[in-house]
Parts: structure tokens; C-alpha cells; sequence
């Protein structure tokens, strides 16, 4: 009973995880292999929107818990670090395709 | 007013990151592609930062904090991505995504430590049964069966990027023991064991046993990757890369942020079937790259 509690308690996540699962393979499904690299690099960089959850966890925390404070800065610095770094990696790989591309 | 907007910049976030991910699987867009991605995440970013209301409708605060972090991973991470060699491309994708992993982790060990200190209330007067009772219905079990989620899948991927970090650069050597995929499968049911004890039951001892879960899983990641030859590290990256995806999703469920579970599930999905793609590509199927580790299996190269 308790889980569907929790279902009917979620629906809406639910159908947005499974309407995303569906999105997500049909959007890259006729990908051509010299682009897996630099789309998984997107994609590296796209789940980089983890640090949202850090600088929530990081503005709630009391000013006296210092772990929470710690961590939620440890964890702000490396989510940064995902989302900048994915997106500058990304566009440094297709900044090469492109030259090679040209010529 | 203030929250209406912040929906509004989650939507279009979310929107971006789709069609984002849409342009980067054509050659033409691909970096127009990265670029709306890019925009979107920092919309969905600065307007957390400003916008953002907890269920108390309290603002942010330690904001020194928060722009400190950003500012450090931002010049850091732009420095290393800039200076990188082009050949070293790959092991630097696998280092950021380890830092989502590790992000992800993070968030669950905070989370887990407020819950288990506001659930703690309830156990002062353990001997009444008709107390105990009640205790248990005040545990929220699907919050703690999330953060377990997201603390093992984020642990995973953050020690395997590691490894695979490591090999790409050549720090780390192949290694494989007589057993290792028994080792691997025991190892992986102990962690779900624990975790489903600490969620059914949360006993006393669920701090001990949570950080037993976190540390055996960052020793599962450790030997999920390393027996496999350094020629399929991509595909591996790949995988990896689909974890901190989903693990990015479990912070999403546990706020009820609906751009991190879309952006989350999205990369979830897409890297799993890159992954599978990418196998194809190879002419090799998933089970080939992370079962047949030990006879030399990596002799057909990436193309």
C-alpha cells in the first residue's frame, strides 16, 4: 500500500521521468559515431545541473553546521567544476571538428 | 511573483538542455548546440541562486559561500578545460563527470545528516511499541530510499571516473583477480542490502551503516573499472557518465526540482544509449567490454 502511496503522492515526477527516458533516447538516436565523443561530453556537462541541488544544500544550511557547510561548498566547487569545464571541454572538441571540417 | 519566474527559467532550462542535446547529434549544430545548453544552465543556475524559496519561503543564504565555491570551480575548471591537450580530451571528460558523481554524493551525505538528526527525535523513548509504531510512519522512507540512491550511484560514478581518469593518463594499470566479477556481484548486493536495511528499518546504528554504504560504493567503483582494458575506457566514461545522470535525477526528486530530474533522466537516457552506440560502433556488445575484461578483450580498438 505504501508504495502506491508514494505514486500517487509523485505522479507528476513520475510521468516526467518516463516522458524524459523516451526524449532523451529519440533525441540523439541517429547520432554519427564521429560525434560520441564531443555528445557525451554534452551530456557530461548537461548532468552538471546536480549543483543546483549543491547551492540549495549550501544557502539552507545553518550558519553554526559546519559540516553542511562544508560539504555543501565541497560540493558547489566540484558542480561548478562539471558544468564549466563539460561545456568548455565540449566546445574545444567541436572548435577541432570545425577547422578539420573547413579546409 | 519571484517563484513563478523561477519556474519559468526551469522551463526554459530544461527546454534548452533537450534542444541542446538534439543539436549536438548533428555535425552542422553541434556547437550552436553546446552553446544553448551553456545558456540555459546558467539561467537555471542564477536564478536558483536569486530566486529560490525554501517551503518556509525563506531566501538563500551563506551567499559568500555559494559565489565563493562557483568562483573557485569556475576559474579551475575553465583553466584545466582550456590548457588540456587535445588527445587528453577524453580522461578530462571523465575527471568533470567524476566532480558530478562526487557532487551528487555530497548532496546525499548533507541531506541524510538532517534527516537522520530530525527522525532522531522520535527514538529518545524506544521501549513502547505503541511509540515505535508511530516512529516508523514518521521516517520518510521514499526521501531515504532517494538519498541512498543518489549516494550510491554518485559514489559509483565518482571513484570509477577516477579510475578511468586514471588509466586514460596512464597512472593507473589493468588490474584483475581470480573472481573479480563474484567479488563485484557480492560486494553490490551487500550495498543494497545495507541500504535497504538503513531505509526499512533505520536502526540506531544508520549513521555507522550509511557510511558503510558510501564507502562501499566508492570500492565498487573502484573495481567495476578496473579490470576493463584501457581501449574501452570511452564506453565505460560513457556509462559512468549515464550514472551521474541518474544520480543528478535523485537530487531532483529530493527537492522536487523538476529541471535537475529532466536534465538528469535526459543524460540518464541519451548516455545509455551512446553507450550501447558506442559498443556498436566498436562491434562489440556491453556485457563483451564489461565482462570480457580478461582474456586481452580490448585487441578492437575505438574507431
Amino acid at each position: 500500500m505504501g508504495i502506491l502511496n508514494w505514486i500517487a503522492g509523485n505522479e507528476q515526477i513520475i510521468y516526467i521521468v518516463i516522458l524524459m527516458i523516451f526524449v532523451g533516447i529519440e533525441v540523439i538516436g541517429r547520432v554519427p559515431s564521429v560525434l560520441h565523443t564531443p555528445l557525451m561530453s554534452g551530456a557530461n556537462a548537461i548532468h552538471g545541473v546536480v549543483i543546483i541541488g549543491a547551492i540549495i544544500v549550501m544557502g539552507k544550511a545553518e550558519s553554526d553546521n559546519y559540516l553542511a557547510l562544508i560539504l555543501g561548498f565541497l560540493a558547489v566547487i566540484l558542480g561548478t567544476l562539471n558544468v564549466v569545464g563539460g561545456f568548455v571541454v565540449t566546445d574545444r572538441m567541436l572548435e577541432m571538428f570545425k577547422s578539420k571540417k573547413k579546409k | 511573483m519571484e517563484i513563478s519566474l523561477l519556474t519559468l527559467l526551469y522551463i526554459i532550462a530544461s527546454v534548452t538542455f533537450i534542444i541542446g542535446l538534439k543539436m549536438l547529434s548533428h555535425p552542422e549544430s553541434a556547437r550552436k548546440g553546446n552553446l544553448v545548453a551553456a545558456t540555459g544552465m546558467t539561467l537555471a543556475i542564477l536564478g536558483t541562486i536569486f530566486l529560490y524559496r525554501d517551503d518556509a519561503g525563506n531566501h538563500l543564504h551563506n551567499y559568500a559561500w555559494i559565489f565563493g565555491g562557483i568562483a573557485i570551480g569556475g576559474v579551475i575548471g575553465t583553466l584545466a578545460a582550456k590548457k588540456v591537450k587535445m588527445t587528453a580530451m577524453p580522461e578530462m571528460v571523465s575527471l568533470f563527470n567524476g566532480m558530478g558523481g562526487a557532487c551528487a554524493a555530497l548532496i546525499s551525505l548533507v541531506e541524510f545528516g538532517h534527516l537522520s538528526k530530525i527522525a532522531g527525535g522520535f527514538t529518545m523513548y524506544p521501549p513502547l511499541s505503541g511509540v515505535e509504531n508511530n516512529f516508523v510512519q514518521n521516517v520518510p522512507t521514499g526521501e531515504l530510499l532517494i538519498i541512498l540512491l543518489g549516494l550510491i550511484i554518485g559514489s559509483i560514478s565518482f571513484a570509477g571516473s577516477m579510475i578511468a581518469w586514471g588509466k586514460l593518463n596512464g597512472r593507473i594499470k589493468d588490474f584483475s583477480f581470480n573472481g573479480q566479477h563474484i567479488f563485484n556481484i557480492v560486494l553490490l548486493l551487500v550495498i543494497v542490502g545495507l541500504a535497504a536495511y538503513v531505509i526499512g528499518w533505520f536502526p540506531e546504528s544508520r549513521n555507522i551503516l550509511f557510511y558503510a554504504v558510501f564507502a562501499l560504493a566508492l570500492l565498487y567503483g573502484v573495481f567495476f573499472v578496473l579490470p576493463i582494458g584501457g581501449a574501452d575506457m570511452p564506453v565505460v566514461i560513457s556509462l559512468l557518465n549515464s550514472f551521474t545522470g541518474v544520480a543528478a535525477a535523485c537530487g531532483g526528486f529530493l527537492y522536487s526540482n523538476k529541471v535537475m530530474l529532466t536534465g538528469g533522466i535526459l543524460v540518464g537516457a541519451a548516455g545509455t544509449l551512446l553507450t550501447i552506440l558506442m559498443c556498436k560502433a566498436m562491434n562489440r556488445s556491453l556485457a563483451n567490454v564489461l565482462i570480457g575484461s580478461f582474456g586481452g578483450g580490448a585487441k578492437t580498438s575505438a574507431g
